[in-house]
Order: structure tokens, then sequence, then C-alpha cells
């Protein structure tokens, strides 16, 4: 049956780690992230055995939530623009140690304090914003009904693989009330304790002496990467078997391009939509069959270039031509996207 | 009589990896043997800083692990949150707690946090070459304070009384020095047993010596450390007593 509900962004995104079976928020309030932390805090209020701490900064909230990790609880933090940066650090702690961290970031205009509004500015951050190579999965959620999904599998992505795990929604995911029908997407991962508490003590570190130890640490991390970016990466198709022209775009732009899609269709436009619901690792060879089929490729983007430079490596050496219809930190309409397009 | 080495410490990783003479070592024997009187090694999970305590990743047998520079608070507080019979010990540097992770040591101590942190000062960043740093008292040389510690950049920062004036009554707190080491080890223990008792936020300052970037022997190294011991006034640093209302 399905599960009809009236809610936010923030609200989906709640109740998906509730589902997931999350243990423990740690955060610092930031626009527009906010309504997670207070949800959750509201849940804890009926349920005790959902546990909450307001740190005194999200780099607190990161790193406890580490802590939370190796005692084997499902934790997480929600957070936005500036916060995002200072996420970064406890981030990069969790890419080292391989910890199950799942963030959901609220995305907002940039740099500096920018707007709480609304932005796909923290593409890069959140791909790679660690210090070292970032191996860290980024889901885009579209709708509200994804905020949803894409938690639910941020955490069981998290747990089975031991990558740090992001969900990228935006300000106006975030805070807009849509009708969302709740399907759970699969079972939960179990959570285990990391630091095991046995007579073999769990030693770990995060600092190596030498280039050759910590290269061989890498090297593990970046194998195990390799083999399940195939099993993680997730994109969606719309209307592109006939397609002449593709538009690629994900969130909740790709959301506007898909009603643009629509309205060029009825045009007689051949026209489709490719939209990665994971933007790393993306969907490699999909997205590369898609581009290379099509006669042109507009990327369209609430940020300058940041999704577009992640495509336009993956579409090297393929002879479509591609448009970059950037707006940083504005949001589109299918409308906009139609005049753009026809205009470009 | 007490053992040579703890029983809690990993005899595979000694001798350890710290500096000739250098204070960590004293410290951790200290805190070996307040684990070991306390027969807690195996409920205990330890943190430890980035910094010279860094080296501690395997220095015992229990449970530890390394988090980023100032961060061992945090790491610690959400572990101990999800895990309330564990005992969780936190280990960092002057820096670690005194700069870089200060707000979060003081946050810990305002809301009680039930952790230990044990904090080593020896008056410098040792690990980077011997900067400057909070508890470098006015007119020390340090490679970034080459004529002496300025007045501009304060007095030596004396972390527990600091820590004092947020921290909850029920919290523990003290300085200790690696010059006295059982008063050290009964130190740790009470610090240990005010987070098992209590359930209450535990602080310890160890005063201690750096002979690698104090560029001095043993003989000066505890000299200068005596000095320290002057400026830095060892015992528990107690909470006021609440004024009387009229």
């Amino acid at each position: 049956m399905k599960n009809i509900q009236f809610i936010n962004g923030s609200q989906a995104a709640l109740k998906g780690a509730i589902e997931a079976g999350a243990g423990v928020m740690f955060g610092y309030p930031i626009t527009p992230s906010t309504e997670i932390l207070e949800g959750w805090i509201g849940a804890a209020s009926e349920n005790n055995s959902l546990k909450y701490l307001q740190t005194e900064d999200e780099t607190s909230a990161g790193f406890a939530v580490c802590g939370a990790l190796l005692a084997g609880v499902k934790a997480f933090t929600a957070t936005a623009g500036p916060g995002n940066t200072l996420m970064q650090d406890p981030l990069s702690m969790a890419e080292n140690l391989r910890l199950p961290f799942v963030c959901i970031i609220m995305q907002r205009g940039g740099p500096s304090t920018g707007t709480v509004n609304f932005s796909q500015q923290e593409v890069n951050l959140s791909a790679f914003g660690g210090n070292g190579d970032g191996l860290r999965c980024v889901y885009s959620a579209s709708t509200v009904e994804e905020m949803y999904t894409l938690t639910i599998k941020a955490f069981s992505t998290a747990w089975k693989y031991k990558f740090p795990t992001f969900v990228l929604g935006d300000g106006h995911l975030a805070k807009m009330r849509m009708k969302a029908s709740l399907i759970k997407p699969m079972n939960s991962v179990n959570s285990s304790p990391i630091l095991k508490e046995n007579n073999v003590p769990t030693l770990l570190r995060n600092c190596y002496s030498s280039e050759e130890a910590f290269g061989k640490k890498l090297k593990i991390n970046i194998e195990d990467w390799k083999k399940t970016s195939l099993k993680i990466e997730e994109f969606e198709a719309y209307k592109i078997r006939d397609a002449k022209e593709l538009i690629i775009a994900h969130g909740s732009v790709a959301d506007a391009a898909k009603d643009a899609v629509d309205i060029l269709r009825n045009r007689k436009k051949k026209i489709g939509l490719f939209r990665p619901i994971t933007i790393h690792p993306i969907a490699s060879l999909p997205l590369r069959k898609a581009i290379s089929k099509a006669k042109r490729v507009y990327i369209v983007e609430s940020s300058l270039n940041q999704f577009s430079r992640i495509v336009k490596y993956e579409a090297n050496g393929l002879k479509t031509p591609i448009i970059e219809i950037s707006k940083p930190a504005e949001s589109f309409s299918a409308e906009e996207i139609v005049r753009k397009l026809i205009s470009s | 009589m007490e053992k040579i080495m703890p029983s809690c410490w990993r005899s595979q990783t000694k001798p350890h990896l710290f500096c000739p003479g250098c204070g960590h070592g004293i410290t951790l024997k200290q805190l070996g043997y307040a684990v070991d009187e306390l027969k807690i090694q195996g409920k205990t999970t330890f943190g430890i800083d980035i910094g010279c305590s860094l080296l501690a990743w395997n220095f015992f047998d229990i449970d530890t692990i390394q988090t980023h520079h100032g961060r061992t608070t945090p790491v610690m507080v959400g572990y101990k949150m999800m895990k309330p019979k564990r005992v969780a010990i936190a280990y960092m540097g002057d820096g670690g707690g005194y700069a870089i992770g200060l707000q979060s040591l003081l946050h810990a101590a305002f809301r009680n946090d039930p952790i230990t942190a044990i904090l080593v000062n020896n008056s410098l960043y040792g690990m980077t070459g011997g900067q400057m740093a909070p508890t470098t008292r006015p007119g020390e040389v340090t490679v970034t304070s080459p004529d002496g510690k300025q007045a501009e950049f304060g007095d030596g920062l004396k972390g527990p009384e600091l820590v004092r004036q947020i921290a909850n009554k029920k919290a523990y707190i003290a300085r200790a020095s690696i010059s006295k080491p059982i008063v050290l080890k009964n130190t740790l223990k009470k610090a240990i047993e005010n987070q098992i008792k209590n359930n209450s936020f535990s602080f310890v300052e160890v005063v201690s010596i750096c002979p690698t970037n104090w560029k001095m022997n043993a003989k000066q190294c505890f000299s200068r450390l005596s000095d320290m011991e002057d400026y830095y006034p060892l015992g528990e640093v107690l909470a006021q007593k609440e004024k009387n209302v009229e």
C-alpha cells in the first residue's frame, strides 16, 4: 500500500534516517538543514532509543558522529554551506578509517555565507572535499520522495561498503512541501561495532610514517572503490531512447528538466534527460553511451560548472557538442530551461 | 612493588617511539598503572590526538582511536554517548586541547560529558618542531617566539583553572606533574573514577618536559619543570563554593 504524505524534504530525510535504523544524530543548526535536527530531536522526545546532541559546531558534530560509528551505531549529521566546509575535517577521517558516515546536505548559495536559499554548489565539496583522494559516495535527490529513499540508501551504502556517504538536497527541497509516496527501497543493512571490545585490541590510526605504508592502505581503499562503484552507481534515463538531444542534470534542477523534456516533446522535439542519481561514483558507461548517441548535449545546473566538470571528464574523447547552462545559486523553472535550450 | 611495565601496556610496541626523556612515556606509564589498579583494561577506550600524542596509537592493549588534531574530545563524547558503560579517555597535547580543540574541551566540561580528558603540557608544539603554544610562558623562546614570548601573545594559559570556570560542579579537574609520578597516577585514578562513579567529566593537565625541543639535558629539563610547577600550580582545581543568596 502506498504511503502518501504531504511533507517537505527535511521531513522526508528524517523519516528516511529513522527507517534506515539511525540511532543518533549530532548537529549544529544551519539553514536550510536545521529542520532535520529539530525533527530528529522531536522524534527522540517520543522514542528514547533515538539519541542526539546539539554540538558546539559542525566539526564537533562530525567527530561525534565518528565516535558513535566506532561504537557501531548508525550515526549521521545534516548541514549546509559553511557547515559543509567544516564537516570536511571529520569526513576526511571517515574516508581514511572507512567509517560509514552519513551526511545530509541541503545546499545553499556560496562562497561564504552566501544565501540560505538554494544552490547546487556543494557538489565539489561533497564529492571531492577531503584533503586526500576523496572516496565518498554522493547521492543527489531530485524530489522530496527521493530525500526519503536516498537517505535510506545512503545508510545502506555506507554500512555495506564502508565509504562515507552524502545525500545532496537543496534549500528548496528542504523547505518545499509536496505529496510524497514513501516506499522503503530496500532492507536496512546491519551495523556492527568498529572498535571490537574484545581480547585483541582494535588499534586505529590516521597517521602513517612512511609513504609506502600509507600508499598500500590507500591502494586497498581505491581497489574497493573500483570494485563497488558499479554496485553503487545509479541514474535515471528519461525518454532518451529516440532522443537526438539530451539534457544532463541532477537534483531538483533535473526535476525541472524533466518537465522541460515533456514541454519540448509536445513540440515534437526528440529530447531526453539523463539524471545521475549518484554523482560520485557516477554511472560512467551509461552516461558515455547516452552522450555518444545524442547529436547535442545540454548540461544544466545551479552552479558554475561543478557538475559539468564531472560529466565532461566522463565524456572525454566523445565528439557530441556539449553546451553548459549554469546559473550559480539560482534555480531553474522548466520554462526557463526550454527557453535557454531554444536560444542556445 | 609495581611492575616495571603496566600490564595493559602493549609490550610488542616497546620501547616506545617518543623521544628519549619525553614526558609522554612517564605519563602513559602512570596511566597504565592507573588502568591496571582500577582493573578497567577490558572496558576502556583510548582516544588520542594529533601532535606527539599520535605516537600512542598502539601503546596499550586497549581499543585505541587516533583522531584529528583537536578532535579527540568530540570523538570520545560521541563514542561514550553510545557506550555509557565504557571508560572513555581522550589524550592530547596542549595544542590539541588549548588551541585548536579548546572549544570542544570547554563544551564537554560545560555539558559534564562523562569522559576523562588528559592533556600533556610541555609548553610548546613538540611534533612540529617546538613552536609557541598557549602554554608557553612569557619570555620563553620557541621557534615562533625567537625573542621570547611577547606580552601581546598573553600569559601561559592555565587550562584547568579556565575549564573549572564553566565545568559542572561534579567535574574533577586537576593538574599533576611527571616529576611526581605516584601523585600523577593517583590523580589519573581519581579522574577516571569520577567518570565511572559520578558519570561526570574529568580533566587532568600533566605538566611535562620536552628535552628535544627544549634542547636541554635531564637536569636542565627538571629544573625548568620545577619553574613550570611554580607557574602552573599542582593539585585539584576546586569548584568555587556557591555564594549564599540572601
